[in-house]
């Protein structure tokens, strides 16, 4: 059966998507601690990778808002799900490249949507669904994620002030080794579960399993490996800028940063809203600038993310649509293969523009000189 | 339907700022009690310790206490999460709402 091809290379496709999430997010819950030395960076990559793995056999109850929640399921096929990953995975590269931490997850649901779209039309998109549980949070968690963040970094600097810098600055350290911790954990419950809804949603729609069927043990450790060999990768670019290019951190900043982030996570996600940890870990960052006198936030860093979040649905929506439309001109099996060959080529092509300005784990804390890439000291040039 | 759900609002507020920013400071709070004894910043050009440990006996339980509570939460953190992710603990899997 052709329909089993296709599902093969959806599967393949979606794991992938899995993977350029796991890089593209290490930054949300290591970027702080790299940058602060509380973890060397490989060390930091090695530890995010473990916990994500066990992150994503924690807890199962997020993988359905995907499924169920955003879409009408009936109108969903494979071709579709191909699609939007299509889009979801072009967008988390280009954003890559740039070293901007958008949101994997909303690149995923514009994705989906966006192929949704192309292939039955608008009236097939749960619109309060996808204001309610996607757009009206992910303007929220930053803003209370930054409040909490602020707070916290108040705090620890009141409470702290009789401590010698350098013993504070020692404690933190150890501290944000538990908090970041934390964050990667809540990164694995929340991640991976919406590749695993992805994949058990192709799944459905090919009939191997029933409707409203769990996600299969498989898909689960597939799922969990994916992601946390991605985020073992290590995002150095986004690393970069996020524990950089927003506000130079000192360790008690970071280990607010982190607390706060893990909270709102996991908090949030306990109320069924599967947020993005991108916007939250963002949030949580320019508010320990907020909360520490003298401490400054680079807003024209941060205005680059915002503007880059409000484009993140749309842009992945329109991939998404334009690889459904080609992959029904050219008709069936064949026309999911097109979609994924054009894929590998685009992935491929910034693959290479990216090592001509290399960002890896010997120059992630270089000083921030307004630029992703550090600039490479030449040899001959002025 | 409503596009907020303020209930779930106030309550991530309320427990995000308990766990989120409540318990790095207990942390702090811990730091400080455990670092107590050691001599405070010289005015002098000597570097300064980075030692956290005072050797004040009651810094140190207080700390001890500190630490404690803030590594319970956290294992009783991680067991919610457990829990909600888990949902229907008994042997028979709920059958989850099919969808259509």
């Amino acid at each position: 059966m052709s329909n089993d091809v296709v599902l093969v290379l959806v599967v393949i496709t979606a794991l992938g998507f899995d993977f350029t999430n796991g890089f593209h997010d290490t930054g949300n819950a290591m970027a702080t601690s790299i940058a602060t030395g509380a973890l060397p960076p490989r060390v930091a990559v090695a530890l995010s990778g473990a916990l994500n793995l066990v992150g994503a056999f924690l807890s199962l109850a997020v993988a359905a808002t995907i499924a169920s929640g955003l879409v009408s399921t009936s109108d969903v096929t494979l071709t579709v799900v191909a699609a939007g990953l299509a889009g979801g995975i072009t967008w988390n590269l280009v954003t890559w490249l740039f070293g901007i931490p958008s949101s994997s997850s909303h690149a995923l649901i514009g994705g989906v949507i966006g192929a949704t779209m192309a292939a039955a039309g608008g009236h097939a998109i749960k619109w309060h669904g996808l204001t309610s549980k996607v757009i009206l949070p992910a303007v929220l968690s930053p803003v209370i994620a930054a409040l909490v963040a602020a707070l916290g970094t108040w705090l620890l600097y009141r409470i702290s002030r009789s401590m010698t810098e350098a013993a504070r600055s020692h404690g933190f350290r150890i501290g944000q080794i538990g908090s970041a911790c934390m964050v990667s954990l809540a990164h694995g419950t929340n991640d991976a579960q919406k590749t695993m809804g992805v994949i058990t949603l192709a799944l459905i729609a090919n009939g191997t399993l029933g409707a409203g069927a769990n996600a299969p043990f498989w898909v689960i450790l597939c799922c969990a490996i994916a992601i946390s060999l991605g985020t073992y990768l290590g995002g150095w670019r986004v690393i970069r800028t996020l524990g950089k290019g927003l506000v130079e951190i000192k360790s008690p900043q970071g280990m607010a940063a982190e607390s706060a982030s893990a909270a709102v996570i996991l908090l949030s996600s306990g109320f069924g809203y599967s947020l993005s940890t991108t916007h939250v870990a963002t949030g949580s960052i320019i508010g320990t600038g907020l909360g520490k006198k003298g401490a400054e936030v680079r807003w024209s860093v941060a205005g680059r993310m915002a503007t880059a979040w409000v484009f993140t649905l749309p842009s992945a929506a329109i991939v998404g649509a334009g690889a459904e439309a080609l992959a029904r001109g050219v008709g069936g099996t064949a026309g999911v293969i097109v979609d994924l060959l054009i894929l590998a080529a685009v992935a491929g092509v910034i693959y290479w523009r990216s090592r001509s300005s290399k960002v890896d784990h010997n120059n992630v804390n270089a000083e921030w000189d307004g630029s992703v890439a550090p600039a490479v000291p030449e040899p001959a040039a002025a | 339907m409503s596009w907020i759900n303020y209930n779930a609002l106030w309550k991530i507020i309320l427990y995000g700022v308990v766990l989120g920013a409540g318990l790095p400071a207990l942390f702090a709070v811990g730091l400080v009690s455990l670092s107590r004894g050691n001599k405070v910043q010289t005015a002098g050009g000597e570097t300064e310790s980075d030692s956290l440990i005072g050797g004040n006996p009651l810094g140190m339980l207080l700390a001890a206490i500190c630490f404690l509570i803030v590594l319970v939460a956290i294992g009783w953190g991680i067991y919610e999460v457990y829990k909600i992710g888990h949902p229907a603990a008994t042997p028979a899997p709920a059958p989850s709402p099919s969808s259509h």
